[in-house]
């Protein structure tokens, strides 16, 4: 009975050893391989499914799976399979998430791919490319880019006899303009002014004049008199009622508020085009307009990388994948499906020509005032400070000055931690 | 028959290594597949949790040792007390739901035919998806189209944003929580309802008995091993409480969050979003150690009041 246990065991492990052979053997000859390719968002789903079929075609010998996240479970699932080495091999990275895992030894270095397949790296937004470096290598390539604009309803405009905004406007023109819009007995506001750092304060601030973060990344810019004004601008159309409050808008998000037709402005990114142009409510009711300027124009942007895990299995098929991904004819069926703006240079004229009712162009413009996204230090920890000391500003119960310094303390606490 | 017997009979005498017989290896075969579960998913997870707790963990890369330093910095946290207040309150709360439940089953044991009806109904909670419970109810407890408001407007009562004020999301949560909660327990107090026998309530009743002195002199007294269960399995549910707050606040940017997180809430921040995971063991340890204390309490308290027949 012993002997039986001891040979059973004897052959499981043999059986085990002669798969993880096969397995391995695969480098170079033109065996079958399969890439998983992993994202978080279920409306570019079919465009992703679409670039991986191209791909398959052109190298018959790879396979590609789509693997479509939440978005809520995405960089747990990611992170916990990094380091158990079953993450995807390739997958969507954003800029502050992207310091951890360059770090941390988890991304292919791409650099070298650069080089043999050609790309030349001037073809991508500057700011987005930079996000994605690290000690100067290149660690992911630029899928797309957002930046933003005003978003606004010209239904609700019509109805206040109110001027739709345009590259002339200021920041006091939104601020009259919210006012007028906003209608309480119909439940209509002029503008959302949720706390929301990408579409909001962070390009007030800069638009102000200031920094979000300092250059050497050590501290950050809130406390500062830009910092304050570009946080006034968001309170101050609380403070007149212009906005939903803040505990409005955290039941109904600012972008549903802005569906529903509640709100006439919201300031946000372009990722919201192709939702907006399928919802049948607001055909031919909203357009977008560049935002507004303050000191000088100015708006954050960031894009999402196409990144590749250190630990696959099949480095070579992966780099040639991801040179695919990076290149004209992925950004191309983007661009055509109305999916992002892609962030490979000229590719962009097929997005404007999807959704021909707005003027996308304002995203492609802001280009040329965008600052990227900051990420320095553990920017998912510090970017997550900012409900707990903006909430009392917006609310009306703290000074704005006291709590952006408050809020300045504790981000620049984690900005210089380590 | 007399095989089995000699061979009982033998086993004490033979030599102590466990495993010997052939007959022992095919047991240990029988108990591998659980005994290898539980290690690999209860016993090492929860060991390398543990030497976590004491060092400092980068999101990949090589951990340091930092003694008790995640423990020291832990308990000068005020977002750890304030968390540890939260799951307290919100335990508090979902206990409050048990009375009901043993009331509720005591009506549905009434219902003669339908009453797998009423079960079927209160355990439908139990089964769906965290994330859908979330949404609707957070469609029920926005305070500006909510079914909730809506109804208290009938009463003139003014509506609230129940889970964007945070003074009211733990108590929002709380009443989620209750009727999770409820299919579960209805279904063991039920089970223990019909362990009762009937004979008590005919002898009772002919000595003049009416409905609600059987429920607190039989019906209390009998259940009550089955609501000492229930309380247990509650206390360590609620402790853990995640998937709500997460559904509900965390996803759609809710700014209530701040002052709303639960001790599991903030250990997948710290450890997930943060990247601290050596931060996000000693939580996880020490909410461990919480229910610990919890369930021991229980179990001393349980001798004034659990009545074992």
């Amino acid at each position: 009975m012993k002997r039986t246990w001891v040979a059973v065991t004897a052959i499981v492990a043999a059986a085990t050893l002669l798969t993880a052979c096969s397995g391995g053997s695969g480098e170079g000859s033109n065996e079958k391989v399969t890439l998983t390719y992993a994202n978080w968002s279920e409306d570019q789903t079919p465009a992703m499914q679409q670039i991986a079929t191209e791909f398959e075609k052109a190298n018959p010998n790879i396979t590609v799976k789509i693997q479509t996240l939440p978005w809520t479970e995405y960089w747990s699932t990611l992170q916990v399979g990094a380091a158990g080495g079953t993450a995807p091999d390739a997958f969507w990275m954003l800029g502050d998430h992207f310091r951890e895992y360059a770090k941390g030894g988890q991304l292919l270095d791409l650099s070298d791919t650069v080089k043999s397949a050609g790309i030349d790296m001037s073809v991508y937004p500057k700011a987005v490319t930079d996000s994605y470096t690290y000690e100067g290598k290149s660690f992911a390539l630029p899928k797309d880019f957002d930046t933003n604009g005003i978003w606004y309803n010209k239904a609700l405009f019509d109805a206040a006899g109110v001027k739709y905004p345009d590259d002339t406007w200021d920041w006091q023109d939104v601020q009259d303009a919210a006012k007028k819009l906003t209608d309480p007995a119909k439940g209509v506001w002029g503008i959302a002014a949720p706390i929301d750092a990408q579409g909001g304060f962070y390009n007030t601030i800069l638009q102000a004049g200031g920094n979000i973060v300092n250059p050497d990344g050590t501290a950050s810019d809130f406390g500062s008199p830009a910092g304050v004004a570009g946080l006034k601008f968001w309170t101050d159309l609380q403070a007149a009622g212009s906005s939903p409050t803040l505990k409005q808008l955290s039941d109904t998000e600012a972008v549903s508020m802005f569906e529903n037709q509640k709100v006439a402005m919201y300031f946000s990114g372009a990722y919201w085009a192709l939702r907006f142009h399928k919802n049948p409510d607001l055909k031919g009711k909203i357009d977008v307009a560049p935002l507004p300027q303050g000191v000088k124009r100015a708006t954050v942007t960031s894009g999402i990388g196409n990144a590749g895990y250190a630990g696959s299995k099949h480095p070579e098929e992966l780099k040639k994948f991801l040179a695919f991904l990076g290149g004209t004819r992925a950004a191309e069926i983007q661009a055509a499906t109305g999916t992002v703006l892609p962030a490979y240079k000229g590719t962009q004229q097929p997005w404007l020509d999807s959704m021909p009712e707005y003027h996308l162009q304002v995203f492609i413009d802001a280009i040329d005032y965008s600052v990227p996204l900051p990420v320095q230090g553990n920017a998912s920890e510090w970017q997550g400070l900012a409900p707990q000391f903006l909430t009392d500003a917006w609310d009306g119960k703290k000074p704005v000055e006291q709590a952006a310094k408050e809020y300045q303390d504790a981000v620049d606490q984690v900005l210089t931690k380590k | 028959m007399t095989n089995v017997a000699t061979k009982s009979v033998r086993r004490p005498t033979g030599r102590r290594t466990g495993v010997s017989t052939p007959g022992a290896w095919s047991a240990l075969a029988f108990i591998a597949p659980a005994t290898i579960g539980l290690v690999a998913l209860y016993l090492w997870p929860f060991l390398s949790t543990l030497v976590k707790s004491f060092e400092d963990v980068p999101a990949f890369g090589d951990a340091t040792f930092v003694g008790v330093d995640n423990y020291t910095t832990l308990l000068a946290d005020a977002d750890f007390w304030k968390a540890l207040r939260n799951s307290a309150l919100y335990t508090v709360i979902v206990l409050l739901g048990i009375p009901v439940a043993v009331v509720l089953a005591a009506l549905i044991e009434q219902v003669g035919r339908g009453r797998a009806v009423y079960r079927v109904l209160f355990f439908l909670p139990v089964v769906t998806l965290p994330v859908a419970i979330g949404m609707v109810w957070r469609f029920i407890y926005n305070g500006d189209f909510g079914l909730l408001n809506y109804v208290l407007s009938w009463f003139g009562v003014d509506g609230q944003f129940w889970v964007a004020d945070p003074r009211f999301t733990i108590f929002a949560f709380g009443a989620v929580g209750i009727w999770m909660g409820l299919g579960i327990n209805l279904i063991i107090l039920g089970a223990g309802l019909q362990a009762i026998p009937k004979a008590l309530y005919e002898a009772s009743g002919l000595d003049g008995a009416g409905r609600v002195r059987q429920f607190f002199h039989i019906t209390l007294p009998l259940l009550s091993p089955s609501i000492f269960f229930v309380t247990i399995l509650s206390v360590i549910a609620a402790l853990q409480m995640f998937d709500l707050i997460f559904i509900m606040l965390r996803s759609v940017n809710n700014t209530a969050l701040t002052d709303s997180k639960t001790i599991v809430y903030l250990f997948y921040e710290k450890a997930f979003v943060q990247f601290h995971q050596g931060y996000g063991a000693a939580i996880a340890i020490v909410l461990l150690i919480v229910i610990m204390i919890a369930t021991a309490l229980q179990f001393r308290l349980q001798k004034s009041w659990v009545f074992y027949g």
